[in-house]
Formats: C-alpha cells, structure tokens, sequence
C-alpha cells in the first residue's frame, strides 16, 4: 500500500486537465482498480498502458462517468476536471459528457447517414453554426473527408472499420469537447488504419486533450507525450485481480529510464 | 489384384450400410414416425384453412361486407357491421396496449436494473401473459361493465377493448424489451459518449435501431386480439345493428365483432347463420392470416 | 475560447426543461411497467372479492360437488374444474409426441430445408387462426367425422369407465381433439426453438463416436433441450386450462358428472363464457369463485414452468 504520490506526478508544471485523487472504482464489493492519484495534463496526450485486467480501462471511463452504466460500479476519492469533482451530486453525467468525449474500442457508428452521424452529437449540444460546414471540418481533422465527401447520405456502416472509427472521432470532434477519451481505439483496426488514427491524434492535440488507452507499446511511444503504468496484483481471500498506479512520467522516461522494476519488466517485454 | 485381398473384402463389408440390423431399423422406424407425426400436426391447419375456402369464400358478395346479419327466419344479410366493430374494438385495444407495453419494455430494457421492482415486473409480465383470456373478460365485466363506470354505459366497445389490451399488453412489452436488447450495446455509449442523454438516446438511436422487431411483434399481438372472443362475450357482448361511430354514444355501447358472431351464430340451429358464420370466419382468418404474414415479410425485408 | 464554446452549443448547458424531459420520460416508463402489476393485482382482487360470498357459503365443498342448479341456488363446480384437468392433461398427452416429433423433424436435415421451414410455417399459421373458428369447424366439420369412431369406442369399449356413454354429438373428447390442435403449435414452437440452440459441437461429438442420429437425438440433443421443452409443455398446459371458445362450442356445457369422456362436459372456462352473461345474485359470485379457481390453476402452472426451466438448464 505504499504509493508515492508524489513520485507518480509528472516532473514538469502544466496546466491539468484532469486530476484524479485516491480514486478507488469498485465492482460490487470488489475493488477494480485502487488507490490512483494523477494529473493528467491539458493539450497532450497521455496514453494508460498495463496488463490485461489493471484497470485502465475502468480508470478512462470513470472520467467521463460512463461508469455510471454499470450496475454495481462504485468511485471513491475524487476525479476532478477544472478543479469540479466530477463525482459530486450536483453534477450532471450528460453535461461531463459534453465536455469529455469518447472513442470506444470498437466502432460504433448509429444506424444513419454519414453526415447525421456527425451532425447527431453537434444538435443535441444545441450547435447554432453552419452544421455543412461543422461536418466538413470534423471530418476533415479525423483524416476521413477525403473518404467519405461523396456520400455523406450514405449509412455510416458503408465505411470500412478504420473509416468507421475515424467517423467514430469525427463525431466526437463535433461537439467540440475539451477532453477526448479513446478506448483501444486502434484494437479492432488494421495496421495501415491504425496508422492513420495515430497520425489523426497527432493533429487532435493541437486542440483537445487525448487520454488514450492502449495494448501495444508502440502505439504509446508513438503517440503519447505522457504514460501511465498500472499493474494488477492479486489479492489474498479473493480471486480476480486489482489494479493500481505504478508509475507516471513522461512517455521517454518510462520507455527509456522506469523507476519501477515492474515498469522495467513490462516495458522490455518481460511480462504482460 | 484388389479384390483378391480377402481382408479388403471385410473392410468393405464392415463399413456397407447393413439396412436390416437393429440399430438402422430403429433409426428407420423413428424417422418415420417423426415425418408421420409432422403430416398430422399440419393436417389440421389444412383441413381448417380448406373448409373455411370452401364454405366461406363461395359467401363473398358486395352484400355480405354492406349489411347487417338478417333477423332469425330470414334469408340474405351480410356481416358489415361485425366487420366494423371488429376494426374499431382492436384499435381500441391498440390504443391502449401500444403505449403501455412498449413504455413498460422501455423500462425493462433500459432503465430497469436487477432490483426487485424490475424482477417483479417481469414476473408480472409472464404471469400476466398465462392468464387464461376470460378472465380478462371476467375483469373488466366485474370492474367496468357492472359498475357502469364508463359514463353510465354498461356493454361497450371501449370496455371490450380494454379486456383485448389486457392480452396485448404482455406481448408488446416482451417483444419491445427483447428487440431493444437486441440493439448493441456499444451503441447507446456511442450516444451517451457524445452527450446525449438517456431520453434522447433511446428515442433517437435505440427505439430506431430496433423499430422492425417491435413493430413485428406488434402487428403479431394485434392479430391476436383480433381473433379472440372469450374477452368479447360479456364486455362487448353483441349488437345487430350498425355501430354509431360518428358520436361518443356509439363508442360507449354495445358492438358487434367478427368473432362474437361466429360464436353467437354457430349455435344457432339456423342455416343462414350458420353460413354466415363460415362467411365471417373466412373474412376473419384471411384479415388475421394477411397481418401475420405482413408481420413476416416486415421482418424479413428490413433484416436484409 | 471557453465561453465562444458554449455560445456555439448553447445546449451544452443542459435547461432546466430539458433535464425535466429527461428525467419525466424515466417516471413515464416506469409508470407504464407499473400498469402491468396494477392489472394483475387488479385481477386477482376482482375476481377474489366477486367470489367471496361463495367461498363463504360453500368453502372447499364447492371444488368436489357437482350440482350446479340456478333455480335451486345450489352450486357446486366439481364436474366444471375436472372437465378441466381431463381436457388439458389428456390434451397433453397427445400433442407431447405430436409436437415434440414435428419439432424434431423440422430441425433435423431429413428433408430439404424448403419443406421444413414451410412445416414450419403451417404450424405458426395454425397458432394464429382463431380459437372460435376452430370450435366452428369443430362443431360442423371435426365431430360429424369422428362420430363413427367414436361409437365404435363406445361399443367395443364400453364396459371401460371412460367410454361407458354412447356419444350424442358434442362432448369431452371432441374438445380435448380441438385442444390438440390448439396447444400443438405452443409445444412444437418452443421445442424447435429449444432445439436449434444445443451447441452443434454437441451432436457432433455424438455422431463422431459413431451414434446414428436418433442415437444423438434421443442421447444428446434432447437432454440439452431439456428445460426449453418442459417450459413449452408446461405454457400449453396453461393455454390448455384457459382455453376457451372452441372448448365451449364442443364439450357439450353439462353440469353433471360423468367419468365417460363420450359424454358432454364442462370446463371452468366454458362455464364462464356459456353462463356469466345471463347470470345475477349468487350464481355470479359462484362463477366469480370458479373463475378464481381457474386462475389459481394457470398461475400455479405458469410459476412452476418458470421455476422448472431455471432448475433444469443444462449448463453446456
């Protein structure tokens, strides 16, 4: 249980965008992951990597209280965006999710038009601007415009996966959020469509904020300017596993110089 | 040379299909015996649909949809005003099971989680769904139709609408439950993840993507409803003339439908009822068989 | 940069108004559920309460007497209630093998798939038609049918207790042949459904030890499929009970008690729907109470289905 919370913070000041604090996300009476202090940092992209069951996956959807949909999921400690408590009970999960967008694992694009795929998230945001104009540009920063210019009215399932899930961006990009959220965007994806999302992140950040979860350490050195290390351990009287924070730095360090030997272990392949 | 090898031959004669042994025979006899039994579970169906072609389809005039049943002892006459009432008590019904037994399979299926209130309303609906349809009759004749709780009207269409949307309601919501579970969940966070909340998501992306099983199961119940009687007996009872659809009066009285006369004039000793009884068959199997078949094709177009 | 933001998504400060949409749509739905639960108990209590002063008068002696006498007020709805057991389990019995068998036919690849999937739809069809037209072919088409055999029963087996009444048209085994035909469809649905779902790994590992394929039906597919027929055996039963119209117009509507199923009969069901109309003063509150009967029956029977079917899923 000894977790220096100081030692897990990244060495240099900048703004925070989200700082999550003692946070413990139960299931039931199990604990998922626990005990995680971090600030992830505004304007960059911070990538959660980790074991199959460490619990960052459970630690990016408690952001934006997508959580919330499951029965018997529990937050302790405090998620803060802005310095607001997400988790306190004036606070509207609809409105968070305004601010803080999502990408899931696999695409999910609604049974519509391209074009209302996109347009979807901008009017119930109530966006008074051009919508033609607000779907050209959000898909044009997802790197799908190209793609898909000429049949926007067609169904959003006539992409392939990977233009699937740029859409899946695109339509986030539209409500304009202020943090975005991806989910193994790039599990289900091929190599050259996963290449094309990364290269899509690296143009995202100049406006959003990206936290990213991902398998594959590659993908975290290529894209991310932060990482977060989470293991599992097991727990006596139980089975199953809970996750915790190792190690939080900036993405070189953790590659190249880990102060944790499990962070050492993991990144060279040792285990995981 | 082969055919010289004497333990070839033993080979071949191990793996021939040997028809007479025991365990061919039964497999044999069995298979038999399942085709036999598939012959006479369709045979009914056949025979039913056939007699009704038979002696309903040869009653089919301009006549029998324009007028009323004739008065005992008379000839002529047709079955209009059953037609009409028929029409008006299952819309009635509808009005009423459509609404509650989709908002209720809403909750189930999107709201409810594994609490108590939920498993009761599930196991309300599978009750609900097992209660023999006279009773249903029974209900609302000891709550509306004695009581005259219906503006003073005792026998009415709106009451013999009421005991049908009783049977309809279980079947709506199970199918508007199991069709919005069908929708992926991966969907509804789509929405949620860009903000919307949940009433928009479910009327917007959820009760879209699973209009075609719902509206399947809809046209299915009301089929259903439009080919029951027992709740009719006593609620709706029965009226020879022309219902008053133009005021409310008419609404608040007694009506005819199709399958009360059936019943009504298949008991009678009277050989044009007994005729027109076929004729009103036919027209209602053809209304019910034409929904049911819809009902498929609905569900088959929107599937590709 | 902010607050051009949210002038441009002026909705992404979520009004008040539509928070109430929001939270008014989820009491709306849960209201609507509720509608289910206001029914039933709505039921159970209207029907209790209608047939209170009979269960005062007669308590358990009205389940085992017979005289059912408007003019005397004397009722009794013993002949009533096991007209209903003896319909709907002999019912049962009958359509088990009938629907079980089609069911199996149907899913096993006996024949081409065409045939099968139009077997198919003739038996959902025949679910689908009305129960009053059924009872109107059964009195002019079914019964005039069966009338020759029936007497042949009647003579070469009348010394046996069910057979012992020369049949003089409408009667209980007539309508226990309708109530075949109506619960056919239930039983032989629901078992194709329970069917289609045993994993094919299963049969294949039957038929690949060298099982025939009733070997591997009778074997495997069945005991996998257990829980899905027994729950549809036990729906039919219920839908067999309450079944009503077309058991009305052939069973004979008799009050008095016979153990000859030649004979006219009563269910509770076919009381019901043959006497309610007519009826006042006690006789109502001795239907209500029959009524109640009835109901306790069906419920009793769908609650057992439910827990059967959890108890015997065959994990696999």
């Amino acid at each position: 249980m000894t977790l220096q919370s100081a030692d897990n913070q990244p060495s240099t000041h900048e703004e925070v965008a989200v700082s999550m604090q003692n946070v413990t996300i139960s299931y039931g009476n199990a604990a998922a992951v626990r005990d995680v202090f971090c600030d992830i940092p505004s304007g960059k992209v911070t990538a959660l990597i980790g074991p199959s069951g460490c619990g960052k996956s459970t630690i990016l959807r408690s952001i934006n209280r997508m959580n919330d949909l499951i029965e018997g999921c529990t937050l302790k400690g405090r998620v803060l965006f802005d310095g607001v408590d997400l988790y306190a009970p004036t606070v509207d999960p609809v409105e968070v999710r305004r601010r803080i967008g999502m990408v899931f694992q696999q695409p999910n694009p609604f049974p519509k038009s391209i074009y209302e795929n996109v347009a979807f998230g901008a009017r119930i945001n109530g966006y008074t601007g051009n919508m033609d104009e607000l779907v050209e540009r959000s898909l044009r920063q997802a790197a799908v415009w190209d793609e898909c210019k000429d049949k926007l009215k067609e169904s959003g399932y006539s992409l392939s996966g990977g233009q699937q899930q740029r859409l899946c961006i695109a339509r986030t990009i539209a409500i304009q959020p202020e943090v975005i959220l991806m989910d193994e965007p790039c599990s289900a994806l091929d190599p050259i469509s996963t290449l094309k999302i990364e290269e899509t992140m690296h143009e995202l950040k100049k406006s959003f904020t990206i936290v990213i979860v991902t398998h594959n350490m590659q993908q975290a050195v290529r894209v991310s300017d932060e990482t977060a290390f989470f293991n599992a351990e097991t727990v006596e009287n139980r089975s199953g596993k809970v996750g915790y924070l190792v190690e939080f730095n900036d993405t070189q360090s953790i590659f190249n110089s880990p102060q944790e030997q499990a962070t050492q272990d993991y990144v060279s392949g040792r285990f995981g | 040379m082969n055919s010289n090898n004497p333990s070839l031959i033993t080979r071949n004669e191990q793996l021939n299909y040997k028809p007479n042994i025991k365990r061919n025979l039964g497999n044999r006899l069995m298979t038999g015996l399942a085709a036999l039994f598939s012959i006479v579970a369709v045979l009914p169906l056949v025979l039913v649909l056939g007699y009704i072609l038979l002696k309903g389809a040869s009653k089919i005039s301009i006549s029998l949809f324009t007028e009323l049943p004739p008065p005992p002892g008379l000839e002529g006459g047709g079955i209009g005003n059953a037609i009409v009432g028929t029409l008006v008590v299952t819309f009635i019904a509808a009005l009423f099971a459509i609404p509650i037994g989709v908002g209720g399979g809403i909750y189930l299926a999107e709201y409810s989680r594994s609490d108590w209130f939920a498993q009761f309303i599930r196991f309300g609906t599978n009750v609900l769904s097992g209660v023999p349809s006279i009773i249903a009759g029974v209900f609302v004749y000891g709550t509306l139709v004695t009581t005259r709780l219906l503006f003073g009207n005792a026998y009415s269409a709106v009451a013999g609408g009421l005991a049908l949307s009783i049977l309809m309601i279980p079947t709506v919501i199970k199918t508007t439950d199991e069709g919005l579970k069908l929708v992926p969940n991966d969907l509804r966070r789509g929405a949620l993840g860009v903000g919307a909340s949940r009433f928009i998501t479910i009327t917007r992306i959820t009760l879209p993507a699973a209009f075609t099983p719902i509206a399947t199961g809809v046209v299915l119940s009301i089929a259903r409803a439009a080919g029951e009687t027992a709740p009719l007996i006593f609620t709706a009872l029965f009226s020879p003339y022309w219902a008053d659809l133009l005021s409310v009066d008419g609404w608040f009285s007694s009506i005819a439908t199709l399958s009360v006369l059936i019943y009504n004039f298949s008991i009678m000793p009277l050989e044009v009822q007994n005729e027109l009884a076929w004729a009103a068959s036919f027209v209602l199997v053809a209304l019910i068989l034409a929904l049911n078949l819809s009902a498929r094709w609905l569900g088959r177009v929107a599937s590709r | 940069m902010s607050s051009n933001l949210d002038d441009q998504y002026r909705l992404r400060k979520r009004p008040q108004s539509e928070k109430l949409v929001d939270s008014g749509f989820k009491s709306l739905a849960v209201g609507l559920a509720s509608v289910v639960a206001l029914v039933l108990f709505a039921i159970l209590i209207v029907v209790f309460q209608g047939g209170l002063p009979s269960m005062l008068r007669y308590g358990w002696e009205f389940l085992i007497t017979s005289d059912w006498n408007p003019v005397d007020d004397e009722y009794g709805a013993g002949a009533a209630i096991y007209g209903t057991l003896v319909t709907s389990i002999l019912s049962l019995f009958i359509a088990i093998p009938l629907g079980v068998g089609t069911a199996i036919f149907i899913t096993e690849n006996i024949i081409p798939k065409k045939i099968r999937n139009f077997i198919g739809l003739m038996v959902e069809l025949l679910a689908a038609v009305p129960s009053v037209v059924l009872g109107l072919w059964a009195i002019f088409v079914m019964e005039p049918f069966i009338r020759p055999g029936l007497e042949m029963l009647y003579t070469y087996f009348g010394w046996f207790p069910l057979f012992s009444s020369p049949p003089m048209g409408p009667g209980t085994l007539p309508a226990v042949l309708i109530l075949v035909v109506m619960i056919l469809p239930i039983i032989t649905a629901i078992t194709r459904d329970s069917l289609q779902q045993v994993p094919k790994r299963l049969t294949q590992a039957a038929y690949g030890i060298g099982t025939t394929r009733w070997g591997a039906i009778i074997n495997v597919t069945l005991p996998a499929a257990i829980s899905g027929i027994v729950g549809g055996v036990m729906l039919a039963l219920g839908r067999a009970m309450g079944e009503t119209m077309a058991v009305t117009m052939i069973i004979g509507n008799s009050n008095n008690f016979s153990f000859s199923l030649l004979a006219p009969g009563n269910t509770i069901s076919a009381m019901l729907a043959n006497q309610f109309g007519e009826a006042d003063g006690s006789q109502v509150s001795s239907l209500m109470y029959a009524a109640f009967v009835l109901m306790i029956m069906t419920l009793a029977v769908n609650i057992l289905a439910q827990l059967l079917v959890k108890r015997l899923s065959l994990k696999y």
